[in-house]
């Protein structure tokens, strides 16, 4: 009975440190429909704020905590509602997820750029001058007083967001809020005073559970960040809206978690489940939740990049490797190695852009499938193309695995079951003794080809390139195709799609399928480029700067993804020299994603623009001589490219100014007089 | 037995009761008017029927089978089609290639026999889109996307249309030869039931009528009864001297449908439409 209660109220400390993490984390989502992956950045940025006040400048403590809680954070929330998470709602979520995961790595990258690595001490909140925290004695167990203290702040925090949501005006304008932000606007309410509001505490609650949890975590960049994941369970189990659901299953998660400390011995067979569970947990509330609604009146339409010829692509295919070769053929072994890893983001995130960029939904473990086909690679006998295929096969079925459970999700749940499927893997399969095994290496041959083995890096690496152009030329093939007009109808409108009688739920898993089919073929060849690979290859969280730096170059081309992979592979090379630059190249990608993550096209739109210009101005010095043609449609459905349809109501207003197409019978427009043909027949 | 039975549905947003016990029903090769003032539970009724919104309480019976717990795909390969109220064109896609898309899906898309050109210009010339097959369905007008909505439902030979709202952006004239595809469309003994807040149209082309209003049917009959009728005066057609009979707080919970229809500028004259 002593060691339950031993464990029980460690448990309950960590429970309620994620209940306070959590409710600020559902009060940002339910009012503004922003899921912020961040949230435990946040915490992490405010509690190194918090170190700085309190031990650095030598503040007192509850100074410092005032300053943090009261100023810092909440201005923190407010400024980023007010400039980067404003409208987002109402974005897709393959926008809102990448903007606030551009905020978790930027934050990061901040800092470790503004506090370098160094072994820092948060002594608790009532500590000695020794730095031990007070405590009292309870039976034969012992209670700490900052246990206490994040019980009580727990208390104080449930109460006060009650009170805050039914007793005040402005607790019922965001409660209107969560229903129909639309309507609280018709009826006077403010939904952006509401919105900052609500992520002015939400970052505030972000950073008191960070603070109550750094003398138990230490002070870890991402430590205290990937915390949230527990958040993020606890949160889930109140379906994101449910404030006093949220707190059980905080609680829930943080008992269990110390319970399994306590009653698991370690050396069992599964020992390996502490460090799953709130992953496990997160995934089955997941799971469980109920079928989601299509969402009707969205926005739709998005100007992609242009999908090339089929002459064009091959031209361009053979153009690319003949420089590629022109490039690794006087290169060393060491940075023919790195184009080689280049090639494997590359490749990668060409399966980001089959699934981001064509289907509209975001993965938060594409490295973990890419994990998946090498650890199958590796395991193979002097693998030969039918092993590649069968490793690529392997990651299909893991792919499609995944998804299947979470059929019934969209949007943001499918992402965050990416996530929970991510940490499950490298934790449970890549760390496992039987797999890569935690810190080990894992040996794998180069691919033989009818018998020859591709010997030299120099060579393998051009098999590489081959491999990235045929999948590049295969994702633009299948976008002209049906199966490429079906994703684009199913990203526009799913609820159309539905209506006009497609499952979306086995195109949705055969997708998933593919795309993980990709990331598995790029990382079955990364294993027999490196010859050992392990489970640091592949850490869950490297999806997140793969996702980014693939959105920042454009997830809508392969264009964007070839510059994705060089971007990925120059990273380490760029922040090797110290932890600042580290810290400042990722700060500057994070928010780099922060604002270019609005438009996926991404840097490479700009290079198809300035070739469009050029083309044109060639063109247009040869039209001179060429006698005119009719103008067609294409020519007016040019001068409005980017339009974008918006629900009817807008629309009614733009519609009379209308161009109407020359050369072409136009139908409903006002302009149209009585002599123009009808619209209907 | 009608095509369409909608019996006794009600369905409840938390405290908000959209639809409240609502039974109607609607027959084939017969055209039927859904028709009330904005927030009165129309397109909630439709996404009922269409699938897209499960109902707290009653049952939608197609074709005599009960399909309230029936998939939205599966209830559109036995034959339902719908647009919506606010558009739901695939905007990244040419208007010819969403016609294509709907044609792929209708017949698998692992069909050998690819929709040919001209069945999808068919299907657009039908309409009267013919002109627009190759914009973007994101750059055309409003009416233009209602009507390919139209020809992409089409391309699923349904035999019963849900059309909502489909003649908003669309001028008189269009207007007109819209109801003449209607009654094609009806006689060829498809079921259509259209919400529609055109009168003109609505008294012009609806064999029958019903009237909700608060989420209830209030009345229903064909135009004529409809149009004297003394509730759907008040609730809806708005040239009643009289004061509504539940104005605000009568039925306590449903102030959105009070606030959106002061914002609602009354159909105009109803009356001097129904030249045909």
């Amino acid at each position: 009975m002593d060691t339950f209660i031993a464990y029980l109220i460690p448990g309950i400390f960590s429970g309620a440190a994620y209940a306070i993490a959590a409710s600020g984390l559902v009060l940002t989502y339910t009012t503004t429909r922003v899921f912020n992956i961040a949230h435990g950045a946040f915490g992490m940025v405010m509690s190194f704020i918090f170190w700085d006040f309190s031990q650095k400048q030598g503040l007192p403590v509850w100074l410092s905590l005032i300053l943090v809680l009261g100023i810092v954070a909440p201005l923190t929330g407010f400024l980023i509602q007010r400039f980067i998470a404003r409208g987002l709602g109402e974005a897709p979520v393959s926008v809102s997820l990448v903007v606030t995961v551009g905020l978790f790595v930027g934050l990061i990258g901040a800092a470790q750029a503004i506090w370098p690595p160094e072994p820092r001490f948060v002594p608790p909140l009532l500590a000695d001058e020794l730095g031990n925290d007070k405590s009292f004695p309870i039976g034969e167990t012992v209670v700490t007083a900052q246990q206490l203290i994040t019980v009580l702040a727990s208390i104080g925090v449930a109460v006060g967001l009650y009170l805050l949501l039914t007793r005040t005006r402005i607790g019922t304008a965001m409660r209107a809020s969560v229903d129909n932000p639309e309507l609280l606007k018709l009826y006077g309410g403010k939904p952006e005073t509401v919105a900052a509001l609500s992520w002015a505490i939400g970052v505030s609650l972000a950073a008191l559970g960070g603070i109550l949890l750094v003398p138990v975590v230490g002070l870890d960049y991402y430590q205290l960040t990937l915390l949230v994941i527990n958040a993020y369970a606890a949160a889930m189990v109140g379906r994101l809206k449910n404030l006093p659901l949220t707190f059980v299953g905080a609680m829930g998660l943080g008992i269990a978690d110390s319970m399994a400390l306590g009653y698991i011995p370690t050396d069992s067979l599964f020992a390996d489940v502490r460090p799953v569970i709130p992953p496990l947990f997160l995934f089955a509330a997941l799971v469980l939740l109920p079928q989601a609604q299509l969402r009707i009146g969205q926005v739709k339409g998005i100007v992609s990049a242009p999908v090339p010829s089929v002459p064009r692509m091959v031209v361009s295919g053979g153009v690319f490797l003949v420089v590629l070769l022109a490039v690794v053929s006087p290169m060393s072994e060491a940075r023919l190695l790195l184009v080689g890893t280049a090639a494997t983001y590359a490749m990668v995130m060409l399966s980001l852009v089959l699934l981001t960029g064509y289907g509209g939904h975001v993965s938060l473990a594409q490295l973990t499938f890419a994990g998946v086909g090498a650890l199958a690679y590796a395991k193979l006998d002097s693998p030969n193309l039918y092993g590649l295929l069968l490793s690529a096969l392997i990651a299909v079925a893991v792919g499609a695995l995944v998804a299947l459970p979470v059929l019934r999700l969209t949007g943001l749940y499918l992402a965050l079951s990416t996530l929970a499927f991510g940490v499950l893997m490298d934790k449970v399969v890549f760390q496992n003794e039987r797999a890569f095994g935690f810190g080990g290496a894992l040996e794998a041959q180069r691919l033989s080809f009818f018998g020859n083995t591709v010997e030299t890096t120099r060579a393998y690496v051009m098999v590489m390139g081959v491999f990235f152009v045929l999948v590049a030329i295969g994702i633009l093939m299948l976008r002209r195709g049906v199966l490429g007009r079906l994703l684009v109808a199913m990203r526009d409108s799913p609820a159309a799609c539905g209506t006009l009688g497609l499952d979306l739920r086995w195109a949705r898993v055969g997708l998933f399928g593919l795309s993980a089919g990709v990331a598995g073929l790029a990382g079955a060849l990364f294993a027999g480029l490196r010859g050992t690979i392990g489970a640091a290859d592949f850490q869950y969280f490297n999806s997140l700067p793969l996702l980014l730096l693939a959105v920042v170059f454009g997830v809508t081309s392969v264009t964007g993804a070839a510059l994705g992979g060089i971007g990925l592979m120059l990273l380490p090379v760029l922040s090797g020299s110290s932890p600042i630059a580290g810290g400042i190249v990722f700060l500057i990608i994070g928010f780099g994603a922060v604002f270019a993550g609005r438009d996926p096209n991404g840097l490479a739109n700009l290079l198809f623009r300035v070739g469009r210009l050029l083309q044109s101005r060639v063109l247009r010095r040869i039209d001179l001589h060429l006698p005119q043609l009719p103008s067609t449609t294409a020519f007016t459905r040019s001068k409005t490219p980017t339009r974008e349809v918006s629900g009817g109501e807008l629309f009614d207003d733009g519609y009379d100014d209308e161009p109407v197409p020359i050369g072409a019978s136009a139908g409903s427009s006002a302009t149209s007089g009585p002599t123009e043909q009808k619209g209907v027949r | 037995m009608a095509l369409l039975e909608v019996d006794d549905v009600v369905v409840q947003f938390g405290g908000v009761t959209a639809v409240n016990h609502a039974t109607f029903e609607a027959e084939a090769g017969r055209v039927t008017g859904l028709i009330g003032p904005n927030g009165a539970g129309k397109t909630t009724c439709f996404n009922v029927i269409s699938g897209l919104q499960r109902p707290t309480k009653g049952k939608v019976r197609f074709n005599g089978k009960n399909v309230t717990s029936v998939p939205v795909h599966r209830r559109s390969k036995r034959g339902m089609g719908r647009t919506f109220q606010r558009l739901e064109a695939f905007g990244s896609l040419t208007v010819r290639d969403n016609v294509r898309v709907a044609l792929d899906i209708h017949r698998g898309i692992a069909g050998v026999v690819k929709p040919a050109k001209s069945d999808i210009d068919g299907l657009l010339e039908r309409v009267g889109i013919r002109a627009y097959a190759d914009d973007r369905a994101d750059s055309i007008p409003t009416g233009t996307a209602r009507l390919l909505e139209l020809a992409r439902c089409l391309a699923g030979d349904p035999r019963l249309l849900l059309l909502d709202e489909p003649s908003s952006g669309l001028d008189e004239t269009e207007t007109d030869a819209f109801g003449d595809l209607l009654r094609d469309l009806a006689a060829e003994g498809r079921g259509i039931l259209m919400v529609e807040h055109d009168m003109d149209l609505v008294m012009g082309v609806c064999d029958t009528i019903r009237v909700l209003d608060f989420g209830e049917v209030i009345a229903m009959g064909d135009p004529a009864a409809i149009r004297a009728d003394k509730r759907v005066q008040q609730a809806y057609l708005g040239y009643s001297d009289e004061e509504p009979e539940h104005a605000v707080g009568a039925t306590g919970e449903t102030d959105e449908s009070d606030m959106e229809r002061t914002a609602v500028i009354p159909v105009v004259a109803a009356s001097e439409g129904a030249t045909s």
